[in-house]
């Protein structure tokens, strides 16, 4: 697979909470698109929309109107039951306050997308070793019977990396991944995220920090639910509306 | 998701909250335990009956006196006379025994031990065969002795150990009233038969009660009153008819007709079925204080599960945001409901179980555990947890992933 596949295209979403007069328009027709193998970063001040954004392309809500197609299915129209099958097959999504299971290992915490994997049901050895593998990779293999509150913030967000990975997802989004973190421990998550983007996997995340943006292919920039600027390693194109790269 | 990984998760999420599980399952625990429990003391006390009516002989009509209502202007008149029996015994076919009975009460003295207001039972000597009854030692009064007035007793258990204790009592001579009588006989304990209890009794020939004991107005113009008549029938014999015989035999001797009868007739099995619809309706008020308390104890799942789906919100978002389906989530938290129940019941059969075998010991009460109760207890906490398991857990199925996730 190039790079050629598009793995998100949207085309004219808008998300609005409430109704009537005291309506929010979140998002004011956005429309992205997002290439196998990328890795991009959403920016926007508080408020602008990136994690409505973000739950709309992570399928945890549509959009008031507009297409969301992912990786080429149009994901806009589907039921509750239909969405959540989408996020367990193709999506890895990795929030800022970590979103782990309380009092639960490490390990159960990785292979629980699988538990809701219906069509394709694992036994509990391959699930395993499927986790203890990611664990590895995100460097706490000797930390898998770990509960979360025996784990650092940093690691606890390492456990939400690997869980994210376990059932290979067409696309990671992270909605601010380093923003409860300490630099170093950042520097860690996004020394992975670069690692798994070298691997070919598709990431989207949204970061507050310039210096961590700058690290990604391409960067976003939302203003009050609209794209306001696309900057493409350093270069900047005021007003994008419809961006193919 | 598969049923055996709900119900791992269910297994674990009650036991990362055991006092509250526990505190959950109590209802249902009380529940099922109630309904073993009482079902049991029912049952046992329906046994006991059981046993004692049969004990009291086959076969037995009774005959009860009572004052008949009288025609207008006329007084009232007075019930059995001793002459019926007779009559009946030679008037009525099919009968193999008549025995008759009057009640009176006296002090009774021995020595220096003395007890005020006896029962006394003035008998023929049939009694004992057609009640059932053993003698412990020594005999009953024959019909020579009954003829005779023959001033002798046979004393119940009861107060043949009170008067004498250890001593022999046969032979020895008692004061009943100012009446000197002599010791015949003693009977086997025979404990208390529905409200009667025989091991207190001192029993007499009838001719004794009524010479010495029930000096009656009515004696000198009718014959001597007596309470009852026990009629012991064939049993091969058609027990309808013989209480028609001698319905019509009675109302005749007594100039009455059926409808001013001064006497009622019941059979053994009258009394059997008596009994049996008071059981029954004893039981089926104790089946629904039982059910009632494993509503309550529904009540409790739900309340707890409400709780319980409104404090892991966070939890149910992170399950949903990696693919949790509404049916995943419904059946994770049905499941942790029913498990509640389940595991209630299981403990509530224990102590069920427990508590009747327990309790029929330290009581006089008699408890026999039904299995029928077992299995409709366990069956009704089943139902009650998935019944009140429901709501929550369809609220839990209902949440939105983003607003669950949100929840602090
Ligand atoms: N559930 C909601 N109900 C109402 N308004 C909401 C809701 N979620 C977000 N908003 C509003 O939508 C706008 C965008 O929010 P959000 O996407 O969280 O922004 P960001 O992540 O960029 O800070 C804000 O004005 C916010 O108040
Ligand atoms: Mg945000």
């Amino acid at each position: 697979m190039n790079g050629k596949r598009k793995i998100i295209e949207t085309m004219d979403i808008t998300k609005v909470y409430g109704m009537g007069d005291i309506s929010v328009a979140a998002l004011n027709g956005v429309s992205i698109t997002i290439e196998s193998g990328e890795f991009v970063a959403i920016m926007g001040q508080s408020g602008s929309g990136k994690s409505t954004l973000m739950h709309i392309l992570g399928c945890l809500s549509r959009p008031t109107s507009g297409q969301y197609f992912l990786d080429g299915e149009d994901v806009s129209q589907l039921d509750k039951v239909q969405l959540a099958g989408v996020r367990n097959r193709k999506i890895g999504f990795i929030f800022q306050s970590y979103n782990l299971l309380a009092r639960t290992s490490a390990l159960r915490n990785v292979t629980l997308p699988l538990l809701y994997d219906h069509a394709n049901p694992k036994s509990q050895e391959e699930a395993d070793a499927k986790a203890e593998k990611l664990l590895d990779m995100v460097g706490l293999s000797g930390r898998i019977n770990h509960q979360p509150h025996e784990l650092s913030g940093g690691q606890q967000q390492r456990v939400a990396v690997a869980r994210a990975l376990i059932n290979d997802p067409v696309l990671v989004i992270g909605d601010e991944p380093t923003g409860n973190l300490d630099s170093r421990s950042g520097e860690e998550i996004m020394n992975l995220l670069h690692t798994l983007h070298a691997q070919g996997t598709t990431i989207v995340m949204v970061t507050h920090d310039p210096k961590i943006a700058a690290h990604t292919q391409r960067t976003i920039n939302l203003l009050d639910g609209v794209v306001d600027t696309v900057v493409h390693n350093g270069v900047k194109n005021k007003k994008v509306q419809y961006e193919t790269v | 998701m598969k049923l055996s990984e709900a119900a791992h998760i269910a297994w674990e999420a009650i036991l990362k909250n055991k006092v509250r599980s526990f505190l959950t399952m109590l209802g249902i625990i009380i529940g099922v335990a109630a309904v073993i429990i009482m079902v049991a003391i029912s049952a046992g006390t329906e046994a006991t009956i059981q046993e004692q009516i049969t004990s009291l002989g086959s076969n037995l009509i009774f005959v009860q006196g009572s004052m008949s209502r009288g025609g207008p202007g006329q007084p009232p008149t007075g019930g059995l006379v001793f002459d019926d029996a007779a009559a009946i015994e030679d008037g009525v076919s099919g009968v193999t025994s008549v025995v008759v009975e009057q009640n009176s009460s006296e002090t009774v003295k021995f020595g220096d031990v003395s007890f005020d207001d006896v029962s006394i039972l003035g008998t023929t000597s049939g009694f004992p065969s057609v009640r059932d009854m053993e003698l412990a030692d020594g005999r009953y009064f024959t019909d020579k002795e009954i003829d005779r007035k023959q001033k002798m007793v046979v004393l119940g258990s009861a107060i043949a150990e009170e008067l004498f204790g250890e001593d022999d009592p046969i032979g020895q001579v008692i004061t009943v009233g100012t009446t000197k009588l002599t010791v015949i006989g003693v009977m086997e304990e025979k404990g208390i038969v529905g409200t009667t209890d025989y091991d207190s009794y001192v029993f007499m020939p009838i001719t004794v009660v009524f010479q010495k004991f029930t000096p009656s107005m009515f004696a000198r113009i009718m014959g001597d009153s007596i309470r009852m008549i026990y009629v012991e029938v064939d049993p091969d014999a058609n027990i309808d008819d013989i209480i028609t015989q001698v319905e019509l035999l009675l109302v005749k001797r007594h100039e009455l007709t059926l409808d001013t009868a001064d006497f009622t007739v019941t059979t053994q099995q009258d009394i059997i079925s008596t009994q049996e619809s008071t059981t029954s309706a004893f039981r089926s008020l104790l089946a629904w204080v039982a059910g009632v308390s494993l509503i309550v104890g529904g009540i409790g799942i739900m309340n707890i599960m409400l709780v319980s789906v409104t404090e892991r919100t966070r939890e149910i978002g992170i399950r949903q945001s990696v693919g949790a389906t509404p049916d995943d989530i419904r059946l994770q938290f049905l499941t942790e409901a029913l498990m509640l129940s389940i595991v209630g019941g299981l403990i509530g059969i224990l102590v069920g179980v427990g508590g009747a075998y327990i309790f029929g010991a330290l009581s006089d009460m008699r408890t026999v555990v039904q299995l029928s109760s077992i299995a409709l207890a366990f069956s009704s906490a089943a139902i009650v947890g998935a019944f009140f398991g429901y709501y929550p857990a369809n609220q839990a199925a209902l949440l939105d992933p983003i607003e669950a996730l949100r929840y602090e």
